[in-house]
């Protein structure tokens, strides 16, 4: 418990580093962090496959390409453009509300909690999570597969080297 | 009980991070005398016996060494950098099986830093945790050419990733598990005739050590550090011990890839006739079965060691005898030539999986 109370402290500390950081690289590192934090959750509900390909895919791949951007776009507090009064007002407004909504939403929620005598502890487990997968939602699965595929060979087009382009 | 295993084991994982940190220092003496070897010099031999005090020497200069920062760097994130590279660097030993157990009495001790039943994504995502100091550390530096080292560290550890990962599916599809403990008993059957991943993965293989090559900014993919071209990369404007944690990171990082190869794909601990030769311990010389267990289990910790030393043989010898790719070659040898293999490693391996050609693997432990 105390564990759990620690890691949500982080996750939320890191979390608002993320919104109030002046500089955007460490806006990104607080980002990073914050999936870690996350990781750990998932570890502490005894979900080892999630926690870990939390961290290759969010913090190893993605995150490394949005620091990959910010570090190229060179941006600081002096060349960041000045928001306009309305669009802060806006955006207020709107994150306002959507805190609004999820609060009424989670107000009347009592967590289910669980029974021990059925409870399986192994249902985190790499094996357990793709007899789920391969089984129960074996069409969901392969749909996203050619969805990421589709991607794939987008990107593979679009980087492609063009008739008579040559780099060198 | 529970308190005494749990002893043994917090024993077992601080030798592992001694060893890591030993290794990495003499690596520092053993790429000097390989490099000399190679070509045809003497080496360092003034610090102590063979200087092998030569390690403790560069420690010491690098100390005492003028600790700068550079004017505009972003100075915590300039310490940070180098930090981040040397804890990436050291977490992944944790989870490699250096040998089998050793049982005194009641008591077994576990030859491994902890055992997860994901290690090996828990290795592949250190590795890729791995890029962010390069690129913190460039970044803070507030140079251009460690900038351009630090993009260039982040494109080709994305590139050769994800190679790398495809390669390690091809070894899961035979494993059906990914704890490393499981792929490394998987990889000797007693009283059968059984080969290691290597004779069943050889393609597999070629495409991961290209990538650990890639992954270690190793020569020749060290194009961060490209000294022709980036003054000396992401570490241009480091000096001091913060230099000395890069260079050290990388000799970690070398290990640790010696380490996951020779488990992966030349059986970790395993050894030839290794259950007879346990047989014959107990049998014909009279030794308790523990006694034998403990004799055997220590020889496959010799064994796996021998593994890395001749993998990190191997990188130094690569490193001196190769010259560096050029960044579009490097790009185009990734993404067009070692994914595609990869893919089709995979489709080759559960081939060779449906039509039993690859033997089912059987949990014999």
């Amino acid at each position: 418990m105390s564990l759990f109370l620690f890691l949500s402290f982080v996750a939320l500390l890191s979390a608002l580093g993320v919104v109030l950081a002046k500089n955007p690289v460490h806006s990104v590192l607080f980002l990073i962090l914050t999936f870690f934090t996350l990781s750990a959750h998932y570890l502490l509900l005894n979900a080892q496959f999630l926690a870990v390909v939390n961290i290759i895919v969010y913090a190893g791949a993605i995150m490394v390409l949005f620091l990959f951007v910010i570090m190229f776009l060179n941006l600081n507090e002096d060349t960041e453009p000045h928001k306009p009064a309305l669009a802060k007002i806006a955006a207020t407004i709107a994150g306002g509300s959507l805190l609004l909504i999820m609060v009424a939403a989670l107000r009347n929620v009592h967590p289910a909690g669980y029974d021990p005598a059925t409870f399986d502890s192994q249902i985190g487990m790499v094996d357990r999570l793709g007899m789920v997968l391969f089984k129960q939602y074996s069409l969901p699965f392969e749909l996203a597969s050619i969805l990421l595929l589709a991607a794939m060979v987008g990107s593979v087009m679009l980087g492609k080297r063009e008739t008579g382009e040559r780099n060198f | 009980m529970l308190l005494e295993t749990l002893g043994w084991q917090s024993l077992v994982i601080l030798v592992v991070f001694g060893v890591s940190l030993l290794i990495a220092t003499y690596c520092t003496y053993a790429e000097r005398v390989i490099a000399a070897f190679l070509q045809d010099r003497v080496g360092p031999d003034r610090a102590g016996p063979f200087g092998l005090a030569q390690p403790l020497a560069d420690a010491v200069k690098l100390f005492t060494k003028e600790e700068f920062f550079p004017s505009g760097a972003n100075k915590a994130l300039f310490i940070f950098g180098p930090c981040l590279a040397m804890v990436t660097a050291l977490m992944s030993s944790a989870v490699i099986p250096f040998g089998s157990f050793l049982k005194f009495g009641t008591t077994i001790v576990h030859l491994q830093g902890i055992e997860i039943n994901v290690g090996m994504l828990y290795v592949f995502g250190i590795v890729s945790l791995g890029v962010y100091g390069v690129m913190i550390g460039g970044w803070a530096s507030n140079n251009k050419f460690s900038l351009l080292g630090a993009i260039r560290a982040a494109s080709q550890n994305i590139s050769y990733e994800l190679a790398m990962g495809l390669a390690l599916i091809a070894v899961l599809m035979m494993s059906g598990s990914l704890s490393l403990r499981d792929i490394t008993l998987q990889q000797s059957v007693p009283g059968e005739w059984h080969f290691w991943n290597i004779v069943k993965q050889p393609l597999g293989f070629i495409i991961f050590i290209v990538c650990a090559f890639a992954e270690t900014n190793r020569t020749p993919f060290d194009l961060p550090e490209c000294e022709t071209e980036l003054v000396a990369g992401y570490h241009t404007e480091y000096s001091s011990m913060k230099m000395g944690l890069y260079l050290f990171a990388e000799y970690v990082n070398v290990f640790v890839a010696s380490a996951v190869m020779s488990v992966i794909y030349f059986g970790g601990f395993n050894f030839p006739f290794q259950y007879e030769l346990r047989e014959w311990l107990h049998s014909s010389r009279g030794l308790s079965l523990d006694a034998a267990q403990n004799i055997v289990a220590i020889l496959g910790v010799v064994s796996v060691f021998a593994k890395i030393f001749l993998f990190i043989f191997f990188f130094m010898w690569v490193r001196w005898t190769l010259p560096r790719f050029r960044y579009d070659q490097l790009m185009r040898l990734g993404w067009t030539i070692l994914i595609p293999l990869a893919i089709f490693n995979i489709l080759l391996t559960g081939g060779l999986i449906t039509t039993g050609i690859i033997p089912e693997i059987k949990q014999w432990w």
